[in-house]
């Protein structure tokens, strides 16, 4: 070995650089850990109360004030309706709104500024305000009555800020190269838009709206509000009362039988196994339909 | 000056019928763009001739991009862009209150400067063209003939179904031409279209070229002084000129003659000082 000229030694270390990545990995590590952990207990927990508790009572039978024989069929009911419902609501038009900020407004328009910045502070709005805004509005004023609709219009006004940024982020992933070669052809912009643009932001867009959706059916503050309280013991009719899985939980959760508690833990695992297959049909459609310009 | 054959041009030039007895495409005067409030070309007159391929060149920012996106009304897509002045096609007022843009951009294809293919397959990508203005009969053969008149028919014709992003760039941009040739246009405006591709790519384009002039009017952009000087039949050459101080920059219209003249003896002395390479 012979040494090396000055200049061009690489040997050695600079201890405090080390130390600052070591640093900032451990850190990086922690915030894994805060959300792991807690995710992680909640759901042992509740995994070790419940399980035994999900059976076939518990989907096919309605609630009962005897533990043994309760089971949470409406409210299961209640929430698939719910959320094809929000697919079938807010989909359309988050997209819809979407594609005009887009592909139509012009940014110059003070109006079509003014419509964006609404669109993202609705995003931040609680949801309980939703649910005064349903019970004013569409129970009361509306005259709807606490119906399951009100419910999926309501849960609809909740996600739809989210499904149109998601839906926004994909259109204008779309390279607007796209887009000209598409005006170069003589395309209409109807023609580009539905063609070139709509199916190449569609996966973008079905996995937003499908995890929008999986936040949706998670709610519960603003059914409660619009009253999804009731005792439901029948199957759930769009125009009839009803109740809905995270309705179900909080309202046994509140019963003095601790067997209840036991249910409700039960229900939860139900809530995120419908939750958890939406996010990883979400995770299929990105993975199956990633595009590469 | 690299490598412009000055006796191939020579011979070119005395071989070459003045270019006047030839049927006009586009008539061009006192064109001006802005964006805005900034001037990007002002003043162009120009006439574009059939069957022949004109060139425009000039350094970068002189407005040749601009210009070209005004031939088939590209820039009605940029809101804040205005066109003054008057572009006539084959006698009509593109920009006249009766033009349908879609209408226009139907008869004068455009290429880009880097290939955008759609992501969709080799047949889609040819077919949504004829799809979209209704084209539809034998849309089969349609697609065959443009991929064959973009000679990339014989490399594609077994994976037609396959994505036309597992394309080469090369060939990415033949299909870009093919796509354009299948609405069966009157003229091929290309942006720079062999700037994004290599040596040997770039001379398949070339060649294309020169066989599509036969039915084709094709204006190409280039900021490749050589390529000008082996495809062009006409070359313009486009400078910047600063205005008011220096304050302002815009394109202007130096000089535009056969390729021969402005590659041998050019009129003006900034393009000499342009083409032999000591400017720009």
């Amino acid at each position: 070995m012979t040494a090396a000229s000055p200049g061009v030694e690489v040997q050695g270390s600079r201890p405090r650089g080390v130390w600052r990545g070591r640093i900032f990995v451990g850190f990086l590590l922690l915030s894994l850990a805060i959300g792991f952990v807690t995710l992680g207990t909640l759901v042992i927990q509740v995994l070790i109360k419940g399980i035994a508790w999900v059976d076939p009572t518990l989907l096919t039978n309605p609630p009962s004030s005897n533990p043994e024989i309760a089971g949470a069929r409406p409210a299961i009911l209640a929430t698939l309706y719910l959320g094809i419902m929000l697919i079938a609501f807010a989909v359309p038009v988050g997209v819809g709104t979407a594609i005009y900020l887009e592909e139509y407004a012009n940014r110059e328009r003070w109006y079509n500024r003014l419509l964006e910045l609404n669109i993202q502070n609705l995003a931040a709005v609680p949801s309980i305000v939703y649910g005064i805004l349903g019970l004013a509005f569409l129970v009361r004023g509306l005259g709807l009555g606490r119906v399951l609709l009100a419910g999926a219009l309501i849960l609809t006004l909740l996600v739809l800020p989210t499904v149109i940024i998601a839906a926004r982020e994909a259109i204008r992933a779309v390279p607007p190269s796209i887009r000209e070669g598409a005006y170069a052809l003589g395309a209409t912009q109807w023609q580009v838009t539905w063609r070139q643009v709509l199916p190449a932001a569609i996966p973008g867009i079905a996995t937003g709206s499908i995890l929008a959706v999986a936040r949706g059916i998670g709610e519960t503050a603003p059914l409660l509000l619009i009253g999804a309280l009731t005792f439901i013991s029948f199957n759930p009719t769009i125009m009839g009362p009803f109740t809905a899985l995270p309705v179900q939980i909080y309202n046994w959760t509140k019963l003095p039988n601790p067997e209840f508690k036991n249910l409700a833990a039960a229900a939860i695992i139900l809530l995120l196994v419908i939750i958890l297959m939406l996010n990883a049909g979400a995770i299929y459609l990105r993975n199956r339909y990633q595009k590469k310009w | 000056m690299g490598g412009v054959d000055q006796m191939n041009l020579a011979e070119r030039e005395r071989a070459m019928p003045p270019p006047e007895s030839r049927e006009i495409v586009f008539d061009v005067s006192a064109l001006s763009v802005r964006y805005g409030d900034s001037t990007a070309l002002s003043g162009v007159s120009i006439k574009v001739y059939k069957n022949l391929v004109t060139a425009f060149i000039g350094p970068s920012g002189c407005g040749k991009s601009t210009f070209i996106r005004c031939f088939n009304r590209m820039n009605d897509l940029i809101p804040s862009a205005v066109v003054e002045g008057t572009v006539e096609y084959h006698g009509q007022d593109l920009y006249g209150a009766q033009v349908d843009p879609v209408e226009v951009r139907k008869r004068i294809g455009m290429v880009f400067q880097k290939p955008n293919p759609f992501p969709k397959s080799i047949y889609d990508n040819i077919a949504f063209g004829p799809r979209v203005l209704g084209m539809t009969d034998n849309l089969d053969e349609r697609v065959e003939k443009a991929l064959g008149q973009a000679a990339l028919w014989d490399e594609v014709k077994h994976r037609l179904k396959a994505s036309a992003l597992s394309l080469s760039g090369g060939q990415q941009q033949r299909l870009c031409i093919a796509r354009c040739l299948a609405v069966e246009p009157d003229v091929l405006l290309m942006d720079e279209p062999a700037s994004a591709l290599d040596p040997i790519a770039t001379t398949r384009i070339e060649d294309l070229m020169h066989d599509l002039k036969r039915d084709y009017s094709i204006v190409i952009v280039t900021h490749n002084m050589q390529q000008a000087a082996r495809i062009a039949d006409m070359t313009a050459f486009f400078s910047v000129q600063l205005t008011e101080g220096g304050k302002d920059r815009h394109g202007v219209l130096i000089e535009y003659d056969t390729t021969p003249k402005i590659f041998t003896h050019p009129s003006d002395k900034r393009t000499e000082d342009y083409v032999t390479g000591r400017f720009g």
